[in-house]
């Protein structure tokens, strides 16, 4: 009885707490967000004793989350740091759009670049990046955590997370623009979405 | 004074106020020279908020049956 009524304790946090935590599995990890949340409720689960406040659930499993994320992170990018084949560092979106100009009648290319991804089409160009630059760049960008917290939960130095941040930025710019080239979106009527 | 590389590698430290007070400078002293770099400074801005915007998930579907069952398994485990 003590195991079922702790069971349906921990199902009903947990499943409170289950869309959020899909939602930042997703950001950070795309196709592996099913099992990262899989992997952050078994922990959960067998650590329930330690959730002494109810409030202090969602930090609680914010934390589990962010562990398994930073564990999996180091198995994927563990070994020497390799020369990227195709560097990135130095691509510049806001130039690559004055040249290409694809509106020309336009005085604000730049935002209507911007404008014209759906929210379908931003997804699509975040799962075109790669693990290493995706997690420092979602937790920074989309998330708001600060460099120093990265750092922390990288394991890594502030230089290594700010180059990361870098060529992430950078290869996020150009998946933008080849994205946009592949998916249509320069055409004229797609400037008005 | 640094050049256009230079400064455009350092503008998205410098719209999120992550460099140092010399560094922050260097790209200033840059950018009061440089309509380009200006121009790319302001698109960091643009880019910078358009990343932040919040992106919706939707919970597929099969999820919360796939968690009953994984409950399921987890209470087995515990019981004496």
């Amino acid at each position: 009885m003590v195991v079922n009524r702790e069971r349906t304790a921990f199902q009903q946090v947990a499943r409170e707490q289950l869309p959020w935590l899909y939602a930042l599995a997703r950001k950070l990890t795309a196709d592996s967000a099913e099992d990262v949340v899989q992997e952050c409720l078994v922990k959960a689960y067998r650590n329930f004793d330690d959730l002494r406040e109810i409030e202090a659930a969602p930090g609680w499993f914010r934390t589990i989350l962010m562990n398994c994320v930073r564990d999996r992170y180091r198995r994927d990018t563990s070994g020497p740091e390799e020369a990227p084949l195709d560097d990135v560092s130095d691509y510049s979106l806001y130039r690559k759009i004055a040249e290409e100009d694809p509106w020309p009648y336009s005085e604000t290319v730049h935002v209507d670049f911007l404008h014209s991804f759906s929210e379908e089409d931003v997804w699509a160009v975040l799962d075109r990046l790669s693990p290493k630059y995706r997690i420092p760049l979602v937790l920074v960008h989309m998330e708001g955590m600060g460099v120093q917290d990265v750092t922390r939960m990288l394991g890594a130095s502030k230089n290594t997370v700010l180059s990361w941040l870098h060529r992430g930025r950078k290869q996020f710019e150009r998946e933008l623009w080849d994205y946009a080239v592949d998916n249509g979106l320069l055409k004229e009527k797609a400037r008005s979405r | 004074m640094i050049d256009c590389d230079e400064a455009v590698k350092q503008l998205w430290e410098y719209v999120e106020s992550e460099l140092d007070a010399l560094e922050r400078k260097r790209v200033e002293d840059h950018l009061a020279l440089c309509k380009q770099c200006c121009g790319e400074m302001e698109f960091a801005e643009e880019l910078r908020q358009f990343m932040a915007s919040q992106l919706a998930v939707e919970l597929p579907p099969g999820i919360g049956a796939r968690f009953d069952r994984l409950l399921d398994e987890l209470a087995t485990e515990r019981a004496p």
